[in-house]
């Protein structure tokens, strides 16, 4: 079996779809031909045809509300924001319908979308290309938010994005389109949704993060190791709803946390798990909890994005304070 | 001197003045007696409806409630040109429509009671439920042309808008997007003169709404929305056109909104008492009965007997309506997802369990 990058994988996953669901679309800006500005729809137009991978006028706020439309009345559209930037056009039609019309029906209607976008610091990008702005989205009710952190998980996430019978915004970490390899098979498994994924057992302290950073979190857990300290590393994977189970399972044993991500900190993921867990386990901490975070800043542009985003260094740092509390 | 590349033009379609006098070209459905005679009385039906719908909002059985006095003639005129099958996208009052095609009163009422079982619509598979963002809902219109459009289905999507809409980005998007795709969608601009308390000339400088069709390579129509024959010649047309394929209208229906915004507005402080006389001069439904009764196809008495069935049946639905308890808090999460994620059960039950403890809060 071949090994893909995360891009090929996304590519592969909804190839897979468009040939085994006809009512899957997949709609957005320069998806056809140019195969997506990271290549991660090249040549589906050439094989399923401009009736199921439509090149879009440029507007979001469209993308979003004509996906609302055909996903209400069977389909299920793809959509595919160019840059996480550029997503917040849509926020008004994500939150007052698409999130909403399977409850203000009754179950009558209901919004079977994906909407997809490259997200994320890291890779030397013009300004609005590089912001985490999954918070947003995860605050939405009626709305999944799930974001993959290697080629496997892309695949299989995407596939039960695409199933879902609600929508899902689902973020794809652009420093990991291309960062590594994994062999991928395409064999239509999806993974499951609202769940996290153990990625390394630990029995010290838990490290919580999801998308790119998932991978200076591996790499803090590898430098711990070196010094006897055994991380538990988990990816959220699905930003909304949590699955604070398999959190709480993993604090209780280790009794130490550590929340690592790249959004901004205030109002961010990190507080909510910190939250969630301390009422619910406050007591099995050993010591206060860390979020690792990007700052609560404007998102640099690209000379300053390293010293934005969460490092190994800080991850440890924090790691070894929680360890000492 | 430059040479003129495109050259644009807006036509205005009339049919009967507000006396009821023919005044332009009758569209077939003028010699459809039947038709005509049901599409009177489905237009007296929804103004009692909703002069009840407002004496219930006065007396406090119902929440803040949108009135369509004065835009009969356009609302059933809609709901009378598209078939079963076809996909509505409303704002907020076009109960004309709605009633047409199997919307319940008593879900109407539900809906501004409180209640968003009013949108579950028993009788009415697939259109949208009231869309109160503004603009947002013709996007999902022109979505739908698309689904339509992709599984070669002969269906027609149309959405409704008010003259304050069209001032929105989605609105232009939606056009821009069915011009492209040369999409089955009709688009009605309700341009009732007024978005609140916002007149027209101070939400756009343009001549006419209609011609906010012509940038997205779209044909833009006016027609006298008080004034059925017209809207039903216009929507007919459009409709037509867009089933077979060859793209969508922007159709402008001018007509004024005789009513409050809602009934939590008091129009009075915004515009004058001579204007809103003057605009019930030309109400829709006094010029249709005129022209009914001038050929024989309608009588005072007739009236009297429709006014009757059609109160008993707003009584009975009036009844349902205040016969509906209130939901369960169970509902706030039951259609959150298709199924109950694990953390949101946690909160449902404690809901329930607040609920219990207290059950009068």
């Amino acid at each position: 079996m071949a090994k893909i990058t995360l891009v090929e994988a996304i590519n592969l996953a909804l190839a897979h779809e468009l040939a085994h669901d006809p009512a899957v679309v997949l709609l957005g800006e320069d998806i056809g031909p140019n195969g997506g500005v990271f290549r991660s729809t090249v040549g589906l137009q050439e094989r399923f045809g401009e009736d199921r991978v439509l090149d879009t006028p440029l507007a979001e706020s469209m993308i979003a509300g004509l996906a609302i439309g055909m996903a209400a009345m069977g389909l299920k559209p793809v959509a595919e924001i160019q840059f996480s930037g550029f997503i917040y056009p849509t926020v008004d039609q994500m939150i007052n319908h698409a999130g909403r019309l399977r409850t203000r029906t009754r179950g009558r209607l209901s919004v079977p979308m994906v909407l997809r976008t490259p997200s994320g610091a890291g890779i030397h990008a013009p300004e609005h290309h590089s912001e985490s702005n999954e918070a947003l989205f995860a605050h939405m009710p009626g709305v999944r938010v799930v974001t993959p952190s290697s080629p496997r998980r892309a695949y299989g996430l995407l596939l039960a994005a695409i199933r879902d019978p609600d929508p899902v915004v689902f973020f794809e970490p652009t420093r990991l389109y291309r960062l590594h390899k994994q062999e991928v098979e395409d064999d239509g498994e999806a993974l499951p949704l609202d769940t996290c994924f153990v990625l390394r057992e630990g029995r010290d302290i838990t490290l919580v993060s999801w998308g790119a950073m998932i991978h200076e979190t591996l790499e803090a857990a590898r430098v711990l190791a070196e010094t006897g300290v055994e991380a538990e590393v988990i990816d959220l994977a699905t930003l909304s709803p949590i699955d604070y189970e398999t959190i709480l399972e993993s604090v209780a044993r280790t009794g130490r946390l550590v929340v690592v991500h790249e959004a901004p900190r205030t109002a961010g993921l990190g507080g909510e798990i910190l939250a969630e867990v301390a009422e619910r386990a406050g007591y099995d901490l050993a010591a206060p909890p860390i979020r690792v975070t990007g700052y609560d800043v404007v998102t640099p542009l690209f000379k300053l994005e390293h010293e934005f985003m969460p490092s190994v260094n800080r991850i440890v740092a924090a790691a070894r304070r929680v360890l000492e509390g | 001197m430059p040479s003129i590349v495109a050259h644009f033009d807006v036509p205005l379609v009339r049919c009967l003045d507000a006396e009821g006098r023919v005044v332009g070209d009758l569209p077939p459905l003028a010699s459809d007696t039947e038709t005509l005679r049901t599409i009177f009385r489905a237009m007296l039906r929804v103004r009692l409806f909703d002069t009840k719908a407002v004496a219930l909002q006065r007396t406090g059985q119902l929440g803040t409630y949108a009135s369509c006095l004065g835009h009969e003639a356009l609302h059933v005129g809609i709901g009378s040109a598209l078939r079963p099958e076809d996909a509505f996208f409303p704002t907020y009052r076009e109960y004309g429509t709605q009633l047409w095609r199997g919307v319940k009163m008593s879900e109407i009422l539900l809906f501004w009671g409180g209640d968003e079982r009013g949108s579950a619509f028993a009788e009415q598979p697939h259109d949208f439920p009231w869309a109160v963002p503004i603009g947002t809902q013709t996007l999902h219109a022109s979505g739908a042309a698309l689904a339509f459009r992709l599984r070669h289905e002969a269906r027609v999507a149309l959405a409704i808008i008010g003259d304050g809409g069209t001032s929105q980005g989605d609105f232009y998007e939606a056009l821009n997007a069915a011009g492209v795709w040369s999409l089955p969608a009709v688009f009605v601009v309700a341009n009732n003169r007024w978005a609140i308390s916002v007149p027209l000339a101070k939400q756009t400088a343009a001549q006419t709404l209609a011609q906010k069709a012509i940038a997205a390579g779209l044909p833009g129509v006016q027609v006298d929305g008080n004034d059925l024959l017209a809207v039903r010649s216009v929507l007919d047309d459009a409709i037509e056109r867009a089933r077979r394929g060859h793209g969508a209208t922007l159709v402008e229906a001018l007509t004024y909104r005789l009513s409050d915004h809602t009934t939590a507005d008091d129009a009075r402080r915004y515009r004058s008492k001579e204007e809103v006389d003057r605009a019930w001069a030309e109400e829709p439904l006094v010029r249709l009965r005129r022209f009914l009764t001038e050929r024989g196809l309608w009588t005072e008495a007739e009236e009297k007997r429709w006014t009757e069935r059609c109160q008993e049946e707003i009584e009975e639905a009036v009844r349902a309506y205040l016969a509906t308890g209130k939901p369960s808090p169970a509902d706030m999460f039951d259609y959150t997802f298709a199924t109950l994620p694990v953390g949101l059960a946690a909160q449902r039950a404690e809901a329930l369990a607040a609920v219990e403890a207290a059950p009068h809060g």
